[in-house]
């Protein structure tokens, strides 16, 4: 890279906090014209904060941001597109129910004797888009059009309205592996007009065959900022995850090999733009741990098998016998359980109590014809409590007093009290202190050794090296790998999600 | 075609079908003569249901229509029965309800309250003050009264256009030229379609919101005067329920309930449907009046479904393209 190119935006000791949390903590960035900058990071990084606090949805409580040399404070979204910043959202943020036309020029088309120019704003909309190697009819609703068209057209506006920094948020995440190479090409063309984009994505390979540059967030802090031309994989992933490949193993609870027919088989079974298809056993008394960075088809897998995402393609067998899950009611009727990984929103009611949440899963399962009694239910929430050691001062406390462990056992509580084969917990130490943190996966060994398959998806490697089996690796939506025995440890399941995809092989 | 414009098409299949039905019977149904009646005789709906579908088209609602449209008989029988001229009085009663929709419009948008809320509290409260100013009907008389009524404009094979018909078609001229044809049109597409993306899109938000509400506030003051000169008379009970025929009439002619879909061409037809109705009965002469809110009931319930329909056949196929996160 040619480091006398000038510098378009400039950001120096950028610090935003909100009570209790510092989002960003004096992070420096910059951006040359016409390159592409990556921003990379796992969840809580701080990469959509420093966004915000450039596109002026935030006001930075500190540091400073230069654009073209001069220094810039916007005061709110049209302000900073006035200054020559556009921002592209992954959720395109435009109008399905107007035409294509109509979003491109909306509060500025062109008048006549007053009135809206449909002809001039048509003819406009199609000089605009034939720049971008978009020949569609205009005046379609854009809700009728691809996403892939979508993204185009939400980027032919933020480059029309500002024209000098294009931020692009994760604009891949919806796209098929074609549609991303469309939205390449458009990209690169923009760039090739001196426009600055900055990139922010999940997707490794996608950095790898777009960015010029790309910057590592973690917890708020800036990790570094690499040339990618003169960079590998296995730096970025480690910058990522923040762990040196060389941190000791941490000891792996050795249990028997389990060879009963699996609980769960799945073949071939995925959904298209979801997960590409994949082949799992899980035998009784087995975890199953799920790895790879944030937005590479974990989760996904885990709702597919839940059925709160139906596949479109391959075979699932419970127990021996082929099934098809057409909903969490299904899949909670065959035995399963989900804890999902956003416990405030997903998971956990918080206005009701302990009792209640806990009998929650178990009376859906019943049915409302046979409502479960106080007495039961009671006895069924001190049972837990007891057994799973949840701190709180009454079975009757509102859930969310407790503390963020509490309400994760209680969740937990819930599905084991339906008496699952299979369960699947999402995250189950995101967010809660260490030490509970060692008690759950204490509880997850435990189940185990009663006989429970678990399916345990982390960002935590360390932990699945402590109590999986086996590792399955995810990227970019597929299923990459399997480590099974000497395999599980942190050096090998790095490797593997930052091992050398297919080019464009994403989505 | 597109599956966003099928609502209007099917309406119109709907009315030319059922039009053609009664003129089976009916052979008189076919003359200009009954075409301009049905116009006259729902002109005060067509003018309410104008307002209506923009403030649909926004994705609000606006239940005070019926209680203006009662305020604004009863202003005027009261102030012209007091000396007023009835020009003034008219002119004066459009600003009144005019500035009422655009209070209702602001304490929507500052006060971010539910429409169904706030013009809730317009319909009891508009109701109220037509009882504050009488509880009697008041015949309207006075010659310059006589002679807007009089006015009338002759169409070929005998039939008659009244100042009423003419306010109905001219207010549905102009609201087509509104939706279809400016940016404020546009802007009450947008808000309809997507309220945060329209802001991020530098909507203006305020302004077009209550711009919205004093709209259909004018329009239901418009569509007063239209009914006391329909009835010549103001009554504080009159009109009750006329915002449920004209959300009945909108729905009907095409416009998606949650907002962002649909055309003021769209709502005249629905209006129509709805006379056409009223007129077969007439003709008939043996069923009950009642007979036309059943049948307007059935048709609602087909059309919510078509919407449904066609809304659930959009997601599934956007759904393709779009998986969560």
């Amino acid at each position: 890279m040619d480091n006398a190119e000038p510098l378009l935006l400039s950001l120096r000791g950028l610090t935003k906090t909100f009570p209790g949390v510092t989002a960003l903590d004096g992070v420096d960035f910059d951006l040359r014209a016409g390159e592409v900058h990556a921003l990379l990071g796992e969840n809580g990084a701080g990469k959509s904060t420093l966004i915000k606090t450039l596109t002026g949805v935030y006001v930075r409580d500190g540091g400073s941001v230069h654009l073209q040399g001069t220094p810039i404070a916007p005061a709110d979204t049209a302000d900073a597109q006035r200054l020559g910043i556009g921002t592209v959202y992954q959720e395109v943020n435009l109008l399905p129910n107007l035409s294509v036309a109509e979003n491109l020029f909306l509060g500025r088309e062109p008048r006549r004797f007053g009135l809206r120019d449909a002809r001039r704003t048509e003819a406009m909309a199609r000089d605009l888009l034939v720049g971008y190697g978009l020949d569609i009819d205009v005046r379609r609703a854009l809700g009728d059009c691809s996403v892939a068209v979508q993204q185009i057209v939400a980027i032919a506006r933020a480059v029309d309205l500002s024209g000098k920094v294009l931020i692009l948020d994760e604009p891949t995440a919806s796209l098929d592996a074609g549609e991303v190479v469309t939205l390449f090409a458009i990209v690169r063309r923009l760039t090739a007009r001196g426009i600055g984009v900055i990139f922010v994505t999940h997707f490794l390979d996608q950095v790898f065959a777009l960015a010029d540059r790309a910057t590592v967030l973690r917890n708020g802090r800036l990790v570094g900022t690499r040339e990618i031309a003169g960079s590998n994989r296995l730096d970025i992933v480690k910058m990522m995850l923040g762990r040196e490949l060389e941190t000791e193993t941490m000891k792996r609870h050795r249990r028997q090999v389990v060879d009963a027919p699996p609980v769960v088989s799945a073949r071939g079974l995925g959904r298209r733009a979801y997960v590409q298809p994949f082949d799992l056993d899980i035998r009784p008394g087995e975890a199953i741990g799920v790895a790879g960075l944030l937005g590479s088809g974990r989760t996904e897998t885990a709702k597919l098998l839940f059925g709160i995402k139906q596949a479109d393609r391959g075979a699932l067998a419970v127990g021996g016998k082929p099934v098809r899950i057409s909903s969490p009611r299904a899949a909670a009727a065959l035995g399963f359980g989900f804890c999902p990984e956003d416990r405030k929103t997903e998971g956990i009611v918080g206005d009701l109590s302990v009792r209640e949440n806990i009998a929650l899963a178990l009376q859906a399962r019943r049915g409302w014809l046979r409502p479960l009694g106080r007495t039961e239910s009671r006895a069924l929430a001190d049972r837990f409590i007891r057994a799973l050691d949840i701190r709180t001062s009454d079975a009757e406390k509102p859930i969310r007093l407790l503390s963020g462990g509490n309400q994760q056992k209680a969740l937990l509580a819930r599905w084991l009290a339906t008496e699952p084969r299979f369960l699947i917990l999402d995250e189950p130490t995101r967010g809660i202190d260490v030490g509970a943190h060692a008690e759950i996966i204490r509880l997850i060994e435990r189940l185990c050794d009663d006989g429970l398959a678990l399916m345990v998806i982390s960002s935590e490697i360390e932990e699945i090296v402590a109590y999986a089996d086996r590792v399955v690796v995810l990227r970019d939506r597929s299923h990459v790998r399997t480590l099974e025995g000497e395999a599980v440890n942190v050096n090998d399941i790095v490797r593997a999600i930052a091992a050398e995809a297919v080019p464009g092989a994403a989505a | 075609m597109t599956s966003r414009n099928l609502p209007f098409f099917a309406t119109l299949v709907v009315f030319v079908v059922a039009w053609a039905l009664c003129a089976a019977q009916f052979p008189a149904m076919l003359s200009t003569r009954v075409a301009a009646n049905l116009i006259t005789d729902n002109a005060y709906l067509g003018v309410a249901a104008v307002g209506m579908t923009f403030v649909i088209l926004s994705g609000g609602i606006d239940l005070s229509v019926g209680s203006v449209i009662a305020f604004t008989g009863v202003f005027l029988a009261v102030t012209v029965r007091a000396g007023l001229d009835p020009i003034a009085a008219i002119l004066l009663v459009l600003v009144i309800t005019t500035a009422f929709g655009a209070v209702m419009g602001a304490m929507i948008h500052y006060l971010e309250t539910p429409a169904f809320i706030v013009t809730l509290a317009g319909m009891f409260f508009a109701r109220g003050v037509c009882f504050l100013m009488t509880t009697d009907s008041i015949p309207i008389d006075h010659p310059t009264w006589d002679a807007l009524l009089s006015v009338s404009w002759k169409i070929p094979t005998g039939g008659r256009l009244t100042l009423i018909a003419g306010i109905m078609i001219a207010a549905t001229l102009v609201g087509i030229v509104l939706a279809h044809l400016t940016r404020f049109g546009t802007y009450v597409y947008a808000l309809g379609g997507n309220r945060t993306s329209a802001e991020l899109m530098g909507v203006p938000i305020a302004r077009t919101t209550i711009a919205i509400y004093a709209l259909s506030g004018a329009l239901s003051g418009l569509a007063g005067l239209v009914f006391a000169l329909y009835t010549s008379a103001g009554y504080s009970l009159a009109a009750t329920g006329v915002e449920l025929d004209t959300i009945a009439a909108v729905v009907i002619g095409g416009t998606l309930l949650t907002g962002g879909v649909g055309t003021v061409a769209g709502t005249f037809v629905g209006v129509m449907i709805q006379g056409l109705i009223q007129t077969y009965i007439i003709f008939d002469g043996t069923l009950s009046s009642w007979w036309t809110k059943i049948a307007v009931g059935g048709l609602l319930f087909v059309f919510i479904l078509l919407q449904r329909v066609l809304v659930h056949l959009a997601g599934r196929s956007r759904d393709r393209l779009v998986p969560a996160t």
